[in-house]
């Protein structure tokens, strides 16, 4: 084990697939000379030159369409969105070409590849460049979604969407680039896809949270032991395929559950987990599910607004109160 | 180019009697550009196509019988009955595929060319579309990266002077669609679309150019559809006049071609009648293979979705 950075991690994962499989490359705007604009893609371009490294013009959509048609002809491109944001701009190619190849063409082309970049809430980047942008992919057959929330789940999950044979969406944070932990040094170390983890045991109630909601829900549950309640943090990982099953199970046994997504909550992730929750474990269950979500508004720029957008704790700790005292 | 004409006519016909539901964009009148351009490929190069691609995939090699049976709708079609007439895809013959959405495919052709440099080959890409993908912001940026970093792809805009029913005129503030090669810095040409040799000898020199110096093209051939649009614009009169459909019928690129090879005495009548004969029995085939093809199993609804 060696503690780093969830950057360092991501680079890490990179690089050692890089090394593994001489198919894998890296593309996307600003990722060689300029190393990325959040630094993942770090000494890449020294280790394993222009060919594999490729610094693109700014051109989601057309380098995007490279990408699937490069993977239609056997290599595996690691596409790196600046942000994911910007994906928007090349949801075409992602919705309608690479998740749609392998089914339109009858199973003889699928699409090897990964987009990857920061997503979500950031700080005070305003309405354009901090959203919750999962939610236009995980509605897609075809596409895998991953939103990976430790350094060790980022390399792990990482590894795992690269060797994978099909579109996986893979979205950062550029509020988690910074934050540090333990990662396996095992170069094949992989986190399987569609595995959630329970991040803290409790018998009160399950929580389910991921990214930057998950560590906020796992301040609140110190919080909350304090006053003698029990929280179980169950983070899915990878939102598609979900691992329902984790999460039911969780369900069952703390007969309680508080969904929290960061993302405006109207057809959110919640509202998924929280109908999956009650069709498979209603009658486990002693409370109605609560779903904490980010308010129904852009992202404001002005640092007050912008934390009234987001669950912030006290709203986290009132919901998971709620349903304990039901 | 008989073969293509004679399938898109029972194609036609297989719509109207209901057997082939959905979407058919009909290639007729075009032909020449799909058969000239693929005519100066090796079996390991790739084409790539828009959803108007039916002879784009039999000229590349594809079988007619496996076809037919995906306009049909059936398991032993290309895509398994999946994908359709617009989603014709056949990896034995290296065709990567008809795409729905106009322009989608472009960038996709510069993958494959990039894909070719990384893997040190030696092969080409034919991309083709129409003139209505011009003006999609794909097309430059596919433009821009086979350009930029020298991709072995060359762009075949067919340009039949309507995208849908919108006139190029009324789409495109430069019509000249060859010109905008310029702008790229890589080689552009115009050529008679109808005229399946000059196609031929055009694509012929630029392909075997994009294969020696990896450098990019952009063809503008000059075509014109005999039908609608789709099936759903059958005449495709409402945009245009009769008078010009019928004037560019004059241009059929097969009688042209055969009027050709019988003036040079190296075609005879009984040349022709035998090349109708062979793809009219072709195409029945292909009609009964789809016809006793079974529909796909319902499991199949479930399958290709994601690969193991």
């Amino acid at each position: 084990m060696a503690v780093m950075t969830y950057r360092e991690a991501l680079n890490l994962a990179l690089r050692e697939e890089m090394r593994r499989d001489p198919r894998v490359f890296v593309m996307g705007e600003e990722v060689g000379l300029y190393e990325g604009a959040y630094r993942v893609t770090q000494g890449l371009l020294k280790e394993f030159g222009e060919k594999r490294v490729v610094d693109t013009p700014i051109c989601e959509s057309g380098f995007t369409g490279v990408g699937v048609g490069a993977a239609m002809l056997g290599l595996r491109p690691v596409l790196e969105m600046m942000t994911f944001n910007f994906a928007i701009l090349a949801l075409d190619q992602i919705v309608n070409t690479a998740a749609k190849m392998l089914y339109m063409s009858g199973g003889q082309y699928n699409i090897p590849l990964v987009v990857r970049g920061p997503g979500g809430p950031a700080a005070q980047l305003a309405a354009q460049h901090s959203q919750s942008m999962e939610t236009y992919f995980y509605h897609v057959p075809g596409l895998k979604v991953v939103r990976p929330s430790t350094p060790a789940d980022a390399k792990g999950l990482l590894k795992s969407a690269i060797r994978d044979e099909n579109p996986v969406i893979f979205i950062e944070s550029e509020t988690l680039y910074a934050v540090k932990g333990e990662v396996p040094d095992d170069p094949d170390f992989t986190i399987p896809l569609g595995q959630a983890i329970v991040r803290r045991e409790g018998t009160d109630v399950t929580v389910v949270a991921y990214m930057g909601m998950m560590y906020r829900a796992m301040e609140v549950a110190e919080e909350l032991a304090r006053e003698g309640m029990s929280v179980e943090i169950v983070d899915p990982r990878t939102l598609r395929p979900m691992d329902t099953q984790t999460i039911v199970s969780s369900v069952r046994k703390t007969h309680r559950a508080v969904v929290i997504e960061a993302g405006a909550g109207f057809a959110g992730m919640g509202s998924e987990i929280l109908s999956f929750i009650t069709e498979q474990a209603f009658d486990d269950l002693d409370a109605p599910v609560e779903r904490v979500t980010g308010e129904n508004a852009p992202m404001p720029y002005a640092r007050n607004l912008e934390l009234l957008k987001t669950p912030s704790k006290a709203k986290i700790a009132a919901a998971i109160r709620k349903v304990c005292n039901a | 180019m008989a073969l293509i004409r004679r399938f898109e006519e029972k194609a036609a016909e297989m719509y109207a009697l209901g057997k082939i539901g959905g979407f058919l964009h009909l290639y007729i009148g075009q032909e020449a550009v799909a058969v000239g351009a693929t005519s100066t490929l090796r079996p390991d190069d790739y084409a790539v196509s828009s959803y108007r691609e039916h002879g784009h995939c039999l000229a590349k090699g594809s079988d007619p019988r496996r076809v037919m049976a995906e306009l049909f709708g059936r398991r032993d079609g290309l895509s398994k009955g999946k994908g359709g007439s617009m989603h014709l895809f056949d990896k034995s013959v290296n065709f990567l595929g008809g795409h729905g959405i106009v322009g989608a495919h472009l960038p996709l052709a510069a993958g494959a060319g990039f894909a070719i440099n990384y893997q040190g080959g030696d092969q080409v890409v034919l991309c083709f579309f129409g003139d209505g993908a011009v003006h999609e912001g794909e097309f430059h940026e596919a433009m821009n990266l086979v350009a930029l970093w020298k991709l072995p792809v060359i762009y075949i805009c067919e340009n039949n002077r309507y995208a849908m029913g919108t006139a190029i005129h009324r789409a495109l503030a430069q019509t000249e669609i060859w010109r905008f090669a310029e702008t790229y810095g890589i080689h552009g040409e115009a050529v008679d679309g109808m005229d399946v040799l000059a196609v031929r000898e055009c694509v012929g020199r630029v392909v075997e150019r994009a294969r020696r110096d990896k450098t990019p093209a952009l063809i503008e051939a000059r075509t014109y559809r005999f039908r609608g649009h789709s099936m759903r614009d059958p005449a495709g009169a409402v945009y245009r006049t009769r008078e010009e459909v019928e004037r560019e019928k004059q241009r059929d690129p097969i009688a042209l071609l055969t009027a050709r090879g019988l003036k040079d005495g190296v075609l005879s009548e009984a040349d022709v009648r035998a090349i109708e004969q062979n793809v009219a029995d072709a195409v029945d085939e292909a009609v009964a293979f789809a016809e006793a093809s079974p529909e796909p199993p319902a499991s199949f609804l479930f399958t290709d979705v994601y690969k193991d």
